[in-house]
């Protein structure tokens, strides 16, 4: 296979996405628009208790009904139990069966007791409340704390609410403890976040003489065939999976739901399709949740700001059962534990818990915000111990950019980085000493503004199976991405990918990759994804993976069709196949621009094969599979500045300042779109949204009226700027940026505050920092001074 | 997110809306819907049937007569978001929710479902308007004082009608709104609007109201009493300002505490005051 080649300079241009005309003018079809005839809707029969017996079920008012087809409960389904994909060798792993619906006894609030089938979409809503569902509360565990005790159990046949433990380190952090001059200790609370895409999930399925279709609004949809085939107990290529246009996912689609289990299983039953679409107020209470961890952190330095050692000692709510990933998220975290930073002595240890909440997995970022945010936050706490600029004991610990590859204390590589060149870069942006004057000037108008910095890198580009495998760290995973490229007679271009895009922008990013590699136009390179009957075999779209994993999976795939234009025009032109050139969108030879073929001759001649060198097959596509050698690290710097008002406790970010390193940008715009959303994602967990449950289990944040998404009202106008360093791992250079504003921002916030704020006496926060609890910090901090 | 069933009537006269509520208990009046039917989708409300009155004529008008605005039941938020003659009623209805939700919501409507986070309330009360209905015993106008009598709860028959707002023009008057929200489009936390009428630089006259301190709307009446007759400067506003949540048991919500509500209540009830005063 040739190198990169230099392409026709579809890769760089700002081309505006390809996907918007169906989107922006309503012409695409979600799983809600998609309608079969003979169609039964579900609604499911959801526990109001966090924690019972199910005494007894009584449907019979519900059958009653004229629409109403079949109501079904737990005993009555017999599919295999939800999985927990993360299996590590030699760590005990406490779980526990998860049904789709349940057996026995209800575990959170909205676990499911029953469903109701029917014609109508409406009526199996009505006479899902004339299920008669008699529950005997049990004692209900409803937080970290109460989990930790082992008082009452969520799980009791196990004797413990513990799930598991895990470590990961690197160098001997007590004796780097014990090297520093000042160690500081923060408990780091990270709390519990909905994904809340604007599409809730939905499903259908369709049997067809033994033949299962499944529209799913799902992230994975090739996972979720491979797990419906098994928990069905049938033949894989008996099922296909569709996810259609998705509406955004945040992680929160990155699951295998019961939901989307029963239907499969009801259709098979009924022989009618089936079809469920959430409703917002299931999306806050069974859509699972992220974050919700609380850290105790301890950080070492000596007095000239060299950091010795870093301690986190994580205990994270898993809630009630162990879905997908969810023990795993906090792993991913302990990953990049030491930021940006050339620090010898790394440990995380990560307890799991359970508590009769809804479970928790990946919400954007997983595990790595949480990781960002300890190490970002408490590195202002040490520079404020230190009496150091906390920009100036960054600098003092980054990992120099002439020691990459860099392998950390961990033993993870970081595969390049700039990392005070990404901080000179934000500081062409934001001058520091013209802040403090005007901060100083504003304080005594009463004004408190504050500035606060994140320097971060993440690991992204799930997954190398080298790194993550078994030979690796024994996550058992290897998330490998595939391709197929195919060029039709007239010279357009269709590409199937195994990813799953679902608002990222790829469709264009990927149709850029490969045009720039065939020299043709990218509005007429179609790329087509979430279908399960076409194309390889994929992985889906998480974690960061779509561009640097899938796009460089679409990248040889397109250099291996370009390999065979070589031959083919080389054959034909009468040259030698090095000598020909992709250029101005033809295949031409060196020297000689005049003599050579558009892609549609070398399609007609590779159809019609009359003209192809001896041997060689006719067609033109190919199709590549490609495992990444190594995860890729983003990294970049942000600034936020905000106004605090000392008398009310508000919080309104002013700036925030972005500048991120993907690497090479194949599409600067949508770039700029991802890293929008990031930061807008960030600013809602670090000031406004949060899930809460109260003492009985009970969830508070029912709907959008009490989860406080922000909008564009709350949010400055974004300033973004990049910087370029290409990593090695892959050909195009890139690395991922779809979480990267995420990651990032919140300890940038968070430490904005906190600086607005020292005149008060307000020395440290944790998210989110909604009015109330600013005030109260702002009191708290006057009785002390006082 | 999905409403239980229910009747649907559209009517062309308050005197058939009047009619079908008498003879159905558990029927509702729909105006915008925009309190009454997100109530219906969470299931927390299931009427029998609604009673549309949108397409009443003449019941969206606005009018000046005698020192009063006298504004139709029906007349939009957006209505008066438009209307800046109109003073503290236009600055608060420019303030509820988003653009959609004002062109929809209307006056009667966010009055009559008597809800204490609502905005308009604080400005009946304040403004002391009257709320003008008809019921099956024919028209009545009821004070501001008497007509949020709980939580959701009004001086108004279950078959009356509301027709008219009419609300004191206060010419002259100075006045100013502050809304302490998470997100711009939120429910006030706490929300104080304020009249101010001042006589060479003396307070005459002031009225407050406030969103969101109780079970009904209320007004600050120690620190209106601790205000008039005083010199309108800042050390005096700052004093009866601190009286604001006297009387006032808020309740404890997700985002805030009682106490912190009744600091809220005293601080923008200092900032809303030097506004009005033109401080």
């Amino acid at each position: 296979m040739s190198a990169t080649v230099p392409g026709n300079g579809a890769v760089g241009r700002r081309m505006r996405r390809k996907e918007d005309p169906r989107l922006i003018t309503g012409r695409a079809s979600y799983v809600d628009d998609i309608a079969l005839a003979g169609t039964l809707w579900c609604a499911f029969v959801r526990s109001p208790e966090a924690h019972a017996k199910i005494v007894s079920i009584d449907a019979s008012a519900a059958l009653e009904r004229d629409d109403v087809v079949a109501v079904f409960t737990g005993e009555d389904v017999d599919a295999g139990a939800l999985p927990c994909a993360w299996v590590p060798p030699g760590v005990e792993v406490n779980t526990s069966e998860h049904l789709c619906v349940a057996k026995g006894t209800v575990r959170h609030v909205g676990d499911p007791v029953a469903v109701v089938l029917g014609t109508d979409r409406y009526s199996v809503v009505d006479a899902a409340e004339d299920v008669v569902v008699d529950l005997e509360p049990l004692p209900v565990v409803a937080s970290l704390e109460a989990a930790m005790s082992d008082g009452e159990l969520v799980h009791p046949e196990s004797g413990t609410n513990k799930i598991h433990e895990w470590s990961l380190g690197g160098g001997d952090v007590e004796a780097g403890l014990s090297q520093a001059d000042v160690v500081i200790e923060r408990t780091v609370v990270n709390h519990r976040i909905s994904g809340a895409p604007i599409e809730p999930r939905a499903v259908l399925a369709e049997d067809r003489a033994g033949q299962l279709t499944v529209w799913s609004s799902t992230q994975v949809p090739h996972f979720l065939r491979l797990f419906l085939a098994l928990l069905l107990g049938m033949s894989e290529e008996r099922i296909r999976v569709i996810a259609p246009e998705v509406g955004g996912g945040f992680g929160a689609k990155l699951q295998i739901y019961g939901e989307e289990l029963f239907c499969a299983w009801a259709a098979r039953k009924l022989g009618r399709p089936v079809k469920w679409v959430e409703t917002r107020s299931e999306h806050m209470m069974v859509s699972h949740h992220g974050r919700d961890q609380v850290a105790k952190v301890r950080l070492g330095a000596t007095r000239d700001g060299k950091v010795t050692a870093i301690h986190a000692k994580i205990d994270a709510d898993m809630g009630a059962y162990l879905m997908l990933l969810t023990p795993t998220i906090p792993s991913l975290g302990a990953f990049v534990m030491s930021g940006v930073y050339a620090i010898p002595n790394v440990q995380t240890d990560i307890t799991g818990w359970y508590t009769n909440k809804m479970p928790t997995d990946a919400i954007r970022g997983a595990g790595r915000p949480e990781a960002t945010h300890m190490i970002e936050v408490c590195m202002d706490q040490l520079a404020a111990e230190l009496g150091m600029d906390p920009l100036e004991l960054r600098r003092r610990n980054f990992i120099p950019a002439d020691d990459f590859p860099h392998e950390t204390a961990l033993g993870i590589v970081y595969d390049s980085g700039d990392y005070a060149g990404a901080l000179d870069k934000l500081l062409e942006h934001f001058d520091v000493g013209a802040f403090r004057r005007e901060q100083e000037e504003l304080r005594a108008k009463g004004i408190y503004r504050g500035v606060g910095f994140s320097t971060y890198t993440e690991i992204c580009g799930l997954a190398p199976s080298r790194v993550t495998g078994p030979q690796g760290f024994g996550l058992q995973t290897g998330l490998w991405e595939s391709a197929m490229v195919r060029v039709h007679i007239t010279g357009a271009v269709t590409v199937y990918t195994g990813t799953s895009p679902h608002g990222q922008g790829l469709e264009t990013t990927l149709a850029q990759v490969v045009a720039d590699r065939l020299g043709c136009d990218p509005e007429h390179v179609e790329v087509l994804h979430g279908d399960t009957g076409t194309g390889p075999q994929g992985l889906g779209t998480y974690g960061s993976r779509s561009t640097a994993v899938g796009g460089e999976a679409a990248a040889r795939a397109a250099s291996k069709v370009a390999d065979k234009c070589r031959a083919i025009v080389a054959h034909m032109l009468e040259a030698a196949p090095e000598d020909i050139e992709v250029r101005d969108g033809r295949f031409s030879v060196k020297g000689s621009p005049d003599k050579g073929m558009a892609l549609a001759e070398i399609a007609g001649a590779a159809y019609i094969p009359d003209p192809l060198p001896d041997g060689m097959e006719p067609g033109l596509e190919e199709t590549a599979f490609y495992d990444p050698a190594n995860f890729v690290f983003p990294f970049g710097a942000h600034a936020c500045v905000v106004d605090v008002d000392g008398e009310t406790g508000k919080v309104q970010v002013v700036r925030h300042i972005a500048v991120d390193d993907c690497g090479p940008a194949i599409n600067p715009m949508l770039i700029d779109g991802q890293v929008h959303g990031g930061i807008a994602f960030a600013i809602g967990q670090a000031l406004y949204e949060q899930v809460v449950y109260d003492e009985d289990g009970q969830l508070v944040t029912g709907t959008f009226v009490d989860y406080a998404l922000p909008t564009a009202a709350e949010l400055p106008s974004f300033e973004t700027d990049r910087t370029e360093t290409p990593t090695p791992v892959n050909s195009l250079g890139v690395k991922g940026v779809g979480e990267a504003g995420t990651i990032a921002a919140t300890p940038a916030i968070v430490n904005a505050v906190v600086d607005a704020l020292r005149p008060l006496g307000v020395t440290y926060m944790d998210m989110p920092l909604s009015p109330v609890r600013v005030w109260q910090a702002i009191e708290e901090a006057k009785g002390v001074t006082a | 997110m999905i409403p239980p069933e229910f009747d649907y009537v559209r009517v062309s006269s308050v005197e058939e809306a009047v009619s079908v509520l008498a003879a159905d208990e558990e029927a509702k009046l729909l105006a915008g819907g925009h309190s009454l039917v997100p109530l219906m989708k969470l299931r927390l409300a299931a009427p029998t049937q609604l009673v549309d009155i949108g397409r009443v004529p003449g019941l969206d008008a606005i009018e000046r007569s005698n020192g009063d605005w006298r504004i139709g039941a029906l007349a939009r938020h957006a209505q008066l978001q438009d209307r800046p003659d109109m003073g503290l009623a236009s600055r608060v209805a420019a303030s509820i929710a988003d653009q959609q939700v004002r062109n929809r919501g209307t006056i009667g409507g966010s009055l009559a479902h008597g809800d204490p986070a609502s905005d308009l309330p604080a400005v009946l009360l304040a403004c002391e308007g009257r709320v003008v209905a008809r019921g099956t015993g024919g028209e009545r106008e009821i004070a501001a004082a008497d007509f949020f009598r709980d939580y959701l709860t009004t001086a108004l028959e279950p078959s009356e009608v509301v027709t008219e707002i009419r609300l004191p023009a206060l010419e002259g008057w100075g006045f100013a709104h502050r809304k302490f929200t998470r997100r711009a489009e939120d429910w006030a936390m706490v929300g104080v609007c304020v009249a101010v009428q001042a006589e060479g630089g003396v307070c005459r006259d002031v009225r407050i109201g406030f969103t969101n301190m109780g079970s009904t709307p209320l007004r600050a009446t120690a620190t209106e009493e601790a205000l008039r007759g005083q010199p309108l400067e800042a050390a005096s506003i700052e004093r009866a300002a601190a009286q604001a949540a006297e009387g006032t048991d808020p309740p404890a919500d997700l985002n805030a505490t009682p106490e912190y509500k009744r600091h809220l209540a005293r601080v923008l009830t200092g900032r809303a005051l030097r506004e009005a005063a033109g401080l």
